[in-house]
């Protein structure tokens, strides 16, 4: 299978559309095809990495637990603006798994490397 | 859709997967591995655990890479490869002993 | 009147709109308008200038979903859906900023 370099870039927060869930999905799919995937996390859409979801309250199924498995999907390059979490009152200590966390320019360098990019 | 397990119903979609996965108990799954043709042993429940573990901790259920891979790091490398599971579930260990464990089709699988 | 924003403060321009034209009154924050009321954020700012102009509400289950329930900011009364009726029924209007 020819393996191509997919971005998956997330600018939208969680649970209020259904976008972060749907980017989460096809990341999952690409990775199982064994894809060179890659997200990227901008604007709200640092938010779908926020720690500490309860989502019982508002009867939706809570992904954050997924972003743990992303690993065993062999996704391990999440790349996080920095620039979007400070205007949000964030740091990376506030998200639920490790990313490497850049500027807005640099993100830019990431998205021209790739073959696929997909934004939610 | 509905399955009839001890005089309880339980709802599946057209597929035959559970609908509410609270729900299952080792009767559904035994009765859902009925309607696979597969005769469950220890190794079959092993696996089966082994998914609804893995859905409790990520909330979902892996694709099979994923998935042989993880059972290799759990249990051994003689079960972490796909002859093992493919032996035990021959319709697809993610797709057919997922049903059985009463979890959603996995992400990724078509 | 009750003004529901359903939006973040930092994707659309609801707040804002909001926070300019409506008279005083009460604002709700649920589902993504909820950001709006977490401490150290752009929206905190904007809740913060328009002063006691309003009475500021935000809905407890989306907070909590958002895993942003640990830190909103001050002057800010949480409510559960219940609350929720109780201030729509307690406004002459309530209007939804979509």
């Amino acid at each position: 299978m020819t393996t191509k370099k997919f971005m998956m870039v997330n600018r939208k927060a969680p649970y209020g559309t259904v976008y972060a869930l749907e980017s989460l999905e096809v990341v999952l799919i690409a990775a199982a095809f064994e894809q060179d995937v890659s997200l990227a996390f901008l604007d709200d859409g640092v938010y779908q990495l926020k720690k500490g979801h309860q989502t019982k309250g508002i009867e939706m199924k809570g992904f954050e637990k997924t972003y743990g498995a992303l690993e065993d999907y062999d996704v391990t390059k999440l790349y996080v603006d920095q620039e979007s979490m400070a205007a949000r009152g964030l740091t990376a200590d506030d998200l639920c798994v490790p990313v490497e966390v850049m500027s807005r320019a640099e993100l830019g360098k990431m998205m021209e490397e790739q073959d696929v990019v997909l934004s939610f | 859709m509905a399955i009839e397990v001890n005089g309880k119903s339980y709802e599946v979609d057209e597929e035959g997967y559970l609908i509410n996965l609270g729900e299952w108990n080792e009767d559904v799954g035994s009765f859902l591995a009925q309607q696979e043709g597969v005769a469950m042993t220890e190794q079959h429940w092993e696996v089966i655990n082994f998914l609804r573990d893995y859905y409790n901790e990520f909330q979902i259920a892996p694709a099979v890479r994923v998935l042989t891979k993880a059972i290799g790091k759990k249990l051994g490398p003689e079960k972490g490869n796909s002859q093992y599971l493919y032996e035990l579930f021959p319709y697809g260990p993610a797709k057919q002993a997922c049903k059985i464990a009463g979890l959603p089709k996995p992400t990724g699988c078509v | 009147m009750l003004n529901i924003i359903n939006k973040s403060p930092l994707d659309r321009g609801s707040l804002d709109t909001c926070l300019q034209s409506a008279d005083a009154g009460a604002i709700l924050l649920i589902e993504d308008g909820v950001y709006a009321a977490t401490k150290g954020s752009a929206g905190e700012a904007k809740l913060k200038a328009a002063g006691g102009k309003f009475k500021i509400y935000a809905l407890g289950p989306d907070l909590e979903a958002r895993g942003i329930a640990d830190r909103v900011m001050d002057g800010v009364t949480l409510v559960d859906y219940g609350g929720f009726v109780d201030l729509v029924a307690e406004h002459k209007t309530s209007q939804s900023w979509l």
